[in-house]
């Protein structure tokens, strides 16, 4: 269970369950703390529970269990209008029936304030997302990202402290999800809002977060910085959702503090880091970056363990190759390296040996 | 441009969609020839009654001529001529039994006049006898069938076949046409007119509706009237001297013989003194035109008369009412559908999908029961000894001599008509309601507002589609509605609809019923007219 105590933290979820039918839990044991100014990526693949999270903070969801603290006040019983939360909904949710003015002056209404203020705002707002001329069309005359820019406007143009983004960017095709991602990003750091980011798109989680909360089976799997987080994975699960991964198994045979020993499967041994085995006899999974795998022997230490491969496959990429090998029982094992004038182009069906430093190789949970 | 065989890109183009245009045709043909042979057609002939009126010049012809020098202004009684013909076409019309049509025809626009017509229909014989009586008196020949048709026989008198032919037939409104066995001679034609035609009438009616050959039926009594009026002109007499056809010296006798000086004005006052109001013969001229706006402005209380359009007798106006009511009641049912039906669409929209579905069966299961089966039901609730007024008086809201009225009047058809067409408010809405997804209402609160604000700003906003589709579908239907109204309306609750029902199958007043239908028609068209420029039809969802 990752955790970050901090003093200062402006959202917190302690302890928090949720259930729907009261037999099984979506959410069990969450617990999250997050300070002012971060951007906080939930990541985890569909039935995770990471949008009930966002919901319950958002209001929309009431906690089965635990305590919601918002700027250290416990907001389980707050209605969601009176939390003050920006929102950005996954389809965006501009009110179809109002021009795009009238849909950012609206927050400003319910609140009301004064006509020319709200103008100035709405006008403030909409420029911030270089839509300034569109304050009189409808939603349906904008594009996608014009209509993402408006919404995010719209979360934003009541000036909230704390911002939830709902995959907010799964409706728009790769370009422009890229360039939005980094407008979000740009945006959020600049105006200083906390803000909290649901999707299922590592790659985005990786770009964009300050702290990324990898979601499965109802629990954070690991919260951490995203370097971290595809470096140094906690678990097989981490491991696996995050980035691509190269998985072996088998039993560890010798364990010092940060050096192991796993003979594989297939008998042959490796070198890699304890992660989560402590030892010897205890059955593993290694886990290896696909560009942390060396196929030159010359660049190892004459210590290193190599593994005998079989070339299978050999895809040019452009800027990298993408080499499928045979390694002990897996024939799925993938080698990334990087197009450069002394790589050699291996062909499919060349035996060669790969072998990596053991600190790239983590023996994982089995 | 041209396209790649040479042809002009707009033709060959023309030519692809002309194509596609016939196709799409020939799959709607079945459906366009049906609702045109079953819909448009006797809608459209029927609305064409309300403007028709061939009844009186095609019963009267001769009569609505001659009374085209009569000052209908001045009032005075018409002349000995317009009685004449009178005679002459309501001899006919009552050998064809189609007088007493025209009577029905004119009372509606003047009371009594069907009984004058139907009365003096049977006493037109009795006019003839006289000049016949006389005649055979005269000389003996008459009598006699064959001498007659000896007499008119000859050549050249086709024309005047054709033209009482045709008379007969707008008389009836059948073909008559056949041979009868006869041909007027030129020369009796010239020297008796009178008697030709009247002859002649007698000679189609007999060979073509009797199926009687004319040379051997003794010919009625208008053809000795005809004989006797021929006879009355002095100039004749000199004529006859000199004719030399056959029966020529009969003729000769009758000229030295006294004939009855019975006027036709005189006859008429004796049968019955109405014949001399110039209010009866007022009536006849105004709506003596083939098309008349009379049943029009029956529809709207108005009336035509020597002076023009007048208002109707403040006792005698109706629809007006009936139709501000109908508007109004139907205007009633519209909101109360509105208001019970929204949340009720809200609800379906919102539950869980197998929830919804087993309350939307609650929905419909009315939908699939009868009408009258329903609107029974509501009488048997509704009446002062049923459900309803019992488990009030039980409970001990109502005082069991203060009973509800809660049927036979407006309210009776309010109720009853609000949960008929409940479902065609709920569907629509329902339908529209389901397209609006809930995070618009979740982005709303979480932009600040309120339950309600959410709801009156974002959610209502985008379900007015619905209940514009349901208002149109409602009030519509409301508005024509009959069977419910008719059932437990009683008197205050009934609807324009029940009245032209009435007109159809019990007074028979097809032209009034029609008038009423069309202006109803209109009604209904101009109000979807005014909705759509309020509105927008296109913005009216029926569902997707």
């Amino acid at each position: 269970m990752a955790e970050t105590q901090q003093g200062d933290a402006f959202v917190e979820f302690e302890r928090v369950q949720k259930s729907y039918d009261g037999e099984t839990l979506v959410v069990k044991d969450l617990n999250l703390s997050m300070p002012k100014g971060e951007f906080l990526t939930m990541l985890g693949p569909s039935g995770s529970g990471k949008t009930t999270c966002l919901m319950m903070l958002a209001g929309f969801e009431t906690a089965t269990h635990g305590d919601i603290r918002l700027d250290g006040k416990s907001i389980n019983d707050i209605p969601p209008h009176k939390r003050g939360i920006g929102m950005v909904f996954q389809n965006y949710a501009l009110f179809p029936h109002m021009t795009i003015g009238e849909n950012l002056a609206f927050p400003l209404e319910v609140r009301k304030m004064g006509k020319s203020e709200r103008d100035e705002k709405v006008k403030r707002a909409l420029d911030m997302v270089e839509m300034g001329a569109f304050g009189n069309r409808r939603p349906a005359q904008l594009s996608g990202g014009q209509q993402q820019r408006v919404a995010l406007a719209r979360a934003l143009v009541f000036e909230p402290e704390l911002v939830l983004m709902d995959e907010p960017l799964g409706a728009l095709d790769k370009q422009l999800r890229e360039k939005m991602q980094f407008e979000i990003t740009h945006l959020a750091h600049n105006l200083g809002i906390t803000t909290v980011y649901v999707t299922h798109d590592q790659t985005e989680a990786l770009t964009m977060s300050d702290r990324v909360a990898v979601f499965d089976d109802g629990r954070i799997q690991q919260l951490a910085p995203p370097d971290e987080l595809y470096e140094a994975p906690h678990n097989s699960f981490v491991a696996q959702f995050i980035g691509e991964n190269n998985t072996l198994s088998g039993v560890v045979t010798q364990i010092d503090d940060d050096k192991c020993i796993v003979r594989l499967d297939s008998g042959e041994e490796i070198d890699a880091k304890p992660v989560n085995v402590s030892q010897v006899g205890e059955r593993t999974t290694v886990s290896i970056r696909p560009e942390r795998v060396e196929t030159n022997k010359d660049r190892l230490s004459d210590d290193a363990h190599t593994l005998k491969a079989e070339v299978l496959e050999f895809i040019y990429m452009g800027d990298i190759f993408r080499t499928r090998l045979r390694v002990g029982n897996s024939e799925e094992f993938i080698v990334k390296t990087r197009n450069a004038p002394d790589q050699p182009r291996l062909r499919p069906g060349e035996q060669i040996e790969i072998g990596w430093l053991p600190e790239d190789c983590r023996a994982l949970d089995a | 441009m041209l396209a790649a065989d040479g042809t002009p890109l707009k033709e060959s183009l023309g030519r692809a969609l002309r194509r596609q245009k016939i196709r799409a045709l020939a799959l709607v043909a079945p459906l366009l020839l049906f609702v045109l042979l079953t819909f448009v057609i006797p809608i459209v002939s029927m609305l064409v009654r309300s403007v028709e009126n061939q009844i009186v010049s095609d019963t009267l012809p001769g009569t609505v001529a001659a009374l085209s020098s009569w000052d209908r202004q001045e009032g005075a009684t018409p002349s000995e001529d317009v009685f004449q013909n009178l005679f002459f076409d309501m001899f006919n019309a009552a050998e064809a039994k189609e007088h007493t049509k025209l009577g029905t025809r004119l009372n509606y626009e003047n009371t009594g006049l069907a009984s004058l017509f139907r009365t003096s229909g049977r006493s037109m014989d009795d006019i003839g006898e006289v000049f016949q009586d006389a005649i055979e008196d005269a000389d003996a020949r008459f009598e006699d069938g064959a001498f007659w048709h000896e007499m008119m026989s000859g050549e050249g008198g086709d024309a005047l076949v054709a033209d009482r032919r045709a008379r007969w037939e707008n008389l009836t409104g059948e073909p008559m046409s056949g041979d009868i066995g006869y041909v007027p001679s030129q020369d009796i034609i010239v020297l008796l007119p009178e008697t030709a035609a009247a002859y002649t009438d007698f000679a189609i009616w007999t060979a073509i509706e009797d199926n009687d050959v004319v040379a051997e039926e003794d010919p009625w009594e208008a053809v000795y009237a005809a004989l006797a009026v021929d006879l009355r002109d002095p100039s004749r007499a000199a004529a006859i001297a000199e004719y030399s056809g056959a029966g020529a010296d009969a003729l000769q006798a009758l000229t030295a013989t006294e004939m009855p000086t019975l006027t036709f004005t005189d006859a008429f006052a004796e049968m019955d003194e109405d014949w001399l109001t110039p209010g009866v013969w007022q009536t006849v001229d105004v709506y003596s035109s083939n098309y008349t706006s009379g049943y029009f402005l029956n529809s709207v209380d108005r009336e035509l008369t020597v002076d023009g359009v007048e208002a109707r007798p403040e006792n005698e106006r109706l629809y007006i009412k009936l139709f501000g009511r109908t508007l109004w009641m139907s205007l009633i049912i519209t909101s109360s559908c509105i208001l019970l039906g929204y949340p009720v669409a809200w609800l379906l929209a919102n539950l869980p999908v197998r929830t919804a579905n087993v309350l939307m069966i609650l929905v419909l299961l009315p939908f699939w029961t009868s009408l009258l089966v329903r609107t029974s039901a509501w009488k048997v609730l509704l009446q002062q000894q049923g459900v309803i007024n019992e488990l009030l008086v039980w409970l001990g809201f109502v005082d069991d001599a203060n009973r509800l009225i809660l049927m036979n009047n407006s309210t009776g058809t309010i109720i009853a008509m609000t949960h008929i067409l409940l479902p065609f408010m709920i569907l629509p809405l329902y339908s529209v309601m389901k397209t609006v997804p809930p995070t618009y209402l979740r982005a709303a609160k979480s932009l600040g507002a309120t339950n309600w604000t959410a709801f009156w700003r974002v959610y209502f906003p985008q379900s007015v589609p619905g209940i514009g589709a349901g208002s149109i579908l409602v009030f519509i239907l409301a508005i024509g509605y009959y069977i419910t109204p008719e059932i437990v309306g009683g008197t205050d609750g009934v609807f324009i609809s029940n009245r032209i029902a009435y007109h159809i199958s019990r007074s028979l007043n097809w032209g009034l019923a029609a008038a009423l239908g069309t202006i109803l028609l209109v009604l209904v068209l101009a109000l979807y007219w005014v909705y759509d420029q309020i509105v927008g039809i296109d913005n009216v969802k029926l569902g997707g």
